[in-house]
């Protein structure tokens, strides 16, 4: 009795670890932040107890198989040495006949739930007033544009998506260079983002949370440093967000930060990144305007530290070896303020 | 053709017999002569040895791989390197071992199950081989000359298209297809071509071994699946060395159109590799259960419909790139039919190991292994045909685990177990069974330990192709078990060779067939001559070694002082009139020599496609140059 607790108390600690080691995740298919995840993750457990009792079922036939051996076939007549009796073999055959014809019903079974829930989650499109975000994958960094018919709340800023809760948003995909692919699992499944096409999927969070993703399709030498977050809010904190972003940079106010500001526009850093409200409107990197809002760097890469900001302007080679970014020769006394006016940029 | 009273007649005929085939059949002696051999056996080996080495090969890329994976942020391999660690692991495994590899047991065992004396077109076997050999040559000049290729073993343009990837890396990979294509043709070509028209009489279709069924289907899905690469590399390279523009989207060429037309082949290309591992499994069933298999017709027709629903579901691989849904559910519903048709051969093999007499050898292992594999990666299929979970596991290392899942299971399973099978075929002496019992556990469990743990590394959302991840992510341990699995592979992988060496030596003697075996190879000599059978057996029943012995037919009154076999008619397996097949010649090597010269040149200067084609040419017409007839025509 003492045994079979013990073994009971195992059991339940091992399952628990696996069960917490498959769910904890921010970047995890089965650990649903919306109504698309959340359907897709029904979808795949439905998917999983019906293929997992199938699997069961099969392989104790196997195993049983085994434990059959020398069935008498020694005291048949040489004739039928390599056959079992007639009425075996009819008998094995209408046991191969019914799993196969079970195989097609739970089949078209699978079909029907996959094909509905593909239906269901494309069914958000005709939801009144949506969020539209393009979202355009270049080597190595992800270009954040958010879409109006008005075009002074057009917004662009990278690597980070915000989204209002309950809000449908529709991801516009788009590609600069090779092929990317947009995949946020806690929200929905991916979509690849094809030079010359647009592509487009929907996401909706249900809850507030950050959920990061990470470009799906390879894409060349840094494809595994190329995520994204993304971060539901309620309604008032994104209006608030949204319109501290459209604002044209902040003016430096420290000393250091108004040296940060003229170091960088001395550099190159001006020729491939812009800062609303100054000059620097170069277009081949990150829109920096907000960029100390922002949570990480190099398509967040590491977290946005002074630090990790400091690492990565001195030798971007080293932190991701073959991005595209050039090294600007910053002087040691130049790249505190640099740092400092870049985490200013709120 | 008269039908004796023993399969072989034991008269002095019978010595004299012998020593015409021995004469006719005799390999030519030196390098020179060693070059020239056309016989199906030395062939067939010279595949299967390459292609264990780039089986091998393969597997120190994934090692390296997986030891890169080990822990988050791990320095051991670049990015770089670790791109094209798993290019050449992904080419090699599909391309140089594991087609080459089924295509050189076909053509070792083809042969001698339909109880004729070599393929049907003898020196198009051999130029098939060189052009192999010349494609492996080729792609590792490049892995040894630091120009690996590193853009997937897919390809998919622009990435691989000349701005993203300059240099000569990638122009290797696209080539090297064409060379292994070439090579696959030919195979084909000639494995249909033997099995329809140089069957043993009697041995109508319906008497046909499943394993040689499972190669007329696998060939035929070759000559359709393989153009389709052939034309997608071909216009990768294109754009890449003369700027053609078929597939660059800066140029309005349409990267989509190559993805079409890569997975047109791609996916048959799995079935091209696993349909003949079936053939393998049902060969081994029936052997080691010694009985009928259970369902003969269901399996042959299960096959012949995967081999065209292969063709219907290509697009499961693009369902993330926002295909209109109308045509979604389409290849859903034609993905999750090859269910049904896989479910029925396991189902029938099932019911053969139930009601058979089962000796549990170690080929017989290897196949409950593959059932065990095979299902959980079919199962995990029918995952993948659904669109909203493909579109979430998709490119992640949830399709790593599925894919591993099915060619590991669904084929080297099988061929682990078809070596254990034949071994004593092509060599004349058994594995040790204790050894590989040992080698079977070793693999079963290494293989779970590596792959079973990507399920969950997938839907937790890794990534295929990352080179590094970071601790948060939480996907240590999980890559922890993996690396450690793939290191106990590699055990499985030296006792398996530790075993074939060993056993060579000293194995126990074989004997023609130790496996009471039904099929016509267990007929000849272990390991057989060049000629295989002193008399052309007949097969007067699906299982012919399994009639009684009064009932077994042979076929005399062939010439034996030239290489002649019996044609038969298509259905029926008539006899149809004698055939002589060509002898050793160098001039397969000499062609496959200038075809290379044009393949391989025009990577570097497009003149040599025309410098190339000429010298083709003139080696064709020394091949076909009208020789002098030894002796009359026919008497």
């Amino acid at each position: 009795m003492m045994q079979r607790a013990k073994w009971a108390r195992a059991f339940a600690i091992a399952s628990s670890l696996v069960l917490t080691s498959c769910i904890y995740n921010r970047q995890s298919a089965v650990d649903p932040a919306g109504p698309q995840a959340g359907r897709v993750d029904t979808l795949w457990w439905s998917f999983f107890w019906l293929l997992g009792a199938i699997f069961l079922i099969v392989m104790i036939l196997t195993v049983m198989t085994l434990g059959r051996r020398h069935r008498g076939f020694e005291q048949e007549p040489l004739a039928i040495r390599h056959k079992a009796s007639d009425e075996t073999e009819s008998q094995l055959r209408r046991v191969v006949t019914g799993a196969t014809i079970a195989t097609i019903v739970i089949l078209f079974v699978l079909i029907v739930a996959s094909v509905g829930t593909g239906k269901a989650n494309s069914e958000l499109q005709q939801k009144k007033n949506p969020l539209t975000i393009q979202v355009t994958g270049t080597q190595w960094w992800w270009q954040i544009q958010y879409m109006n018919s008005d075009p002074t709340q057009n917004l662009t800023t990278a690597n980070e998506i915000h989204i209002p809760v309950g809000r449908p948003v529709q991801i516009r995909g788009a590609s600069n260079d090779v092929i990317h692919s947009f995949w946020v699992p806690n929200l929905n499944g991916k979509r690849d983002l094809i030079p010359s096409r647009i592509t487009s999927e929907w996401i909706e969070a249900d809850h507030p949370g950050e959920f990061r993703g990470q470009c799906a399709e390879f894409c060349g030498l840094q494809h595994a440093h190329m995520a994204i977050w993304v971060i539901a809010e309620p309604q008032a904190q994104f209006d608030a967000w949204m319109k501290a972003q459209l604002q044209p940079a902040a003016a430096p106010q420290t000393p250091a930060q108004i040296r940060g500001q003229q170091v960088f526009l001395n550099n190159a850093c001006m020729y491939c990144h812009a800062i609303q409200g100054t000059p620097a409107v170069g277009q081949n990197g990150p829109d920096l305007t907000h960029f100390g809002s922002r949570r990480g760097i190099a398509a967040n890469t590491v977290p946005n530290t002074m630090g990790n900001l400091a690492g990565w302007i001195l030798d971007p080679q080293s932190m991701k070896p073959g991005n595209h970014m050039a090294t600007v020769e910053v002087s040691s006394t130049d790249l505190q303020p640099l740092v400092e006016y870049l985490e200013s940029l709120k | 053709m008269t039908a004796s009273q023993d399969i072989y007649p034991q008269t002095e005929t019978l010595a004299r017999d012998v020593d015409q085939l021995e004469r006719s059949w005799r390999h030519p002696r030196g390098v020179f002569g060693w070059l020239s051999y056309t016989t199906h056996q030395a062939i067939g080996t010279r595949y299967i040895v390459t292609a264990f080495i780039m089986l091998l090969a393969g597997g120190i890329e994934a090692l390296m791989m997986r030891t890169q994976l080990m822990h988050s942020n791990n320095g051991y391999l670049g990015p770089e390197r670790y791109n094209q660690m798993f290019t050449t692991h992904g080419t090699t495994m599909m391309f140089l071992f594991a087609v080459p590899m089924m295509e050189g047991m076909a053509i070792y065992l083809v042969p001698l199950m339909c109880g004729t004396r070599n393929v049907a077109f003898p020196r198009l076997n051999a130029f098939g081989y060189w052009m192999y050999l010349f494609g492996v040559l080729f792609l590792y000049w490049g892995v040894f000359t630091n120009a690996a290729p590193d853009v997937g073993w897919f390809a998919y343009p622009p990435l691989s298209g000349p701005q993203f990837t300059p240099g000569k890396s990638t122009d290797y990979w696209a080539q090297m297809i064409t060379f292994t294509e070439v090579s696959a043709l030919c195979v084909a070509a000639e494995i249909i071509a033997t099995i329809l028209k140089m069957r043993a009489p009697g041995m109508s279709l319906n008497r046909m071994p499943l394993y040689v069924w499972s190669l007329l289907i696998q060939s035929w899905m070759i000559i359709f699946a393989m153009p389709a690469i052939v034309v997608a590399s071909s216009y990768l390279l294109s754009d890449r060395t003369v700027a053609t523009h078929f597939v660059n989207p800066a140029e309005g060429g349409d990267p989509l159109l190559y993805q079409h037309i890569f997975w047109f082949f791609g996916h048959p290309e799995v079935y091209i590799i696993f349909i003949p591992a079936l053939g393998f499994v049902s060969a081994i069933v029936v052997a080691h259960s010694g009985r009928e298999l259970v369902g003969y017709t269901a399996m042959v027709l299960a096959q012949i419909a995967n081999g065209f629903i292969a063709f219907g579901l290509w697009v499961h691989h693009m369902f993330a790139t926002d295909l209109p849904q109308i045509g979604e559910a389409y290849f859903t519903a034609s993905s999750m039919m090859i269910a049904i048709t896989s479910g029925v051969q396991i189902f029938c093999w099932i019911a053969t190991l139930w009601s058979g007499r089962l000796r549990l050898t170690t080929a017989l292992h290897f196949v409950y292994g593959f059932i065990a594999i095979f299902v959980l990666g079919g199962l995990t299929g029918v995952v993948l045909a659904s669109v909203p979970l493909d579109l979430q596991v998709h490119d992640t290392y949830f399709v790593v685990a599925h894919f591993h899942y099915v060619l590991i299971g669904g084929a080297v399973f099988p061929l682990f177990g078809a070596f254990y099978h034949w071994f004593p075929k092509f060599t004349g002496r058994l594995m040790n069974e204790t050894l590989g019992r040992v080698n079977f556990w070793v693999l079963f469990v290494g293989f779970n330990l590596v792959f079973f743990p990507m399920h969950i590394l997938g839907l937790k959302g890794m990534p295929r192709r990352i080179y590094t991840y970071s601790p948060e992510m939480g996907w240590d341990h999980l890559n922890l078990v993996a690396t450690i699995g793939a290191w106990v592979i590699a055990i499985g992988g030296v006792l398996f060779m530790v075993n074939f060496l060993w056993s060579r030596k000293n194995g126990q003697l074989a004997g023609n067939n130790p496996w009471d075996a039904d099929s016509l190879e267990w007929a000849a000599a272990s390991p057989p001559a060049n000629y295989n059978f002193e008399y052309l057996p007949a097969a007067t029943s699906r299982y012919p070694l399994w009639v009684a012995r009064e009932d077994r037919a042979v076929v005399t009154g062939t010439r034996n002082e030239r290489r002649e076999v019996l044609v038969t008619t298509l259905m029926d397996a008539k006899p149809h009139h004698r055939y002589v097949l060509p002898g050793p010649s160098i001039w397969p090597l000499i062609a496959a020599i200038c075809v290379t010269t044009g393949f391989a040149g025009s990577v570097f200067n497009a003149w040599y496609i025309t410098w190339g084609t000429i010298i083709s040419g003139l080696a064709l017409v020394g091949w076909f140059w009208p020789k002098r007839p030894l002796e009359p025509a026919d008497d």
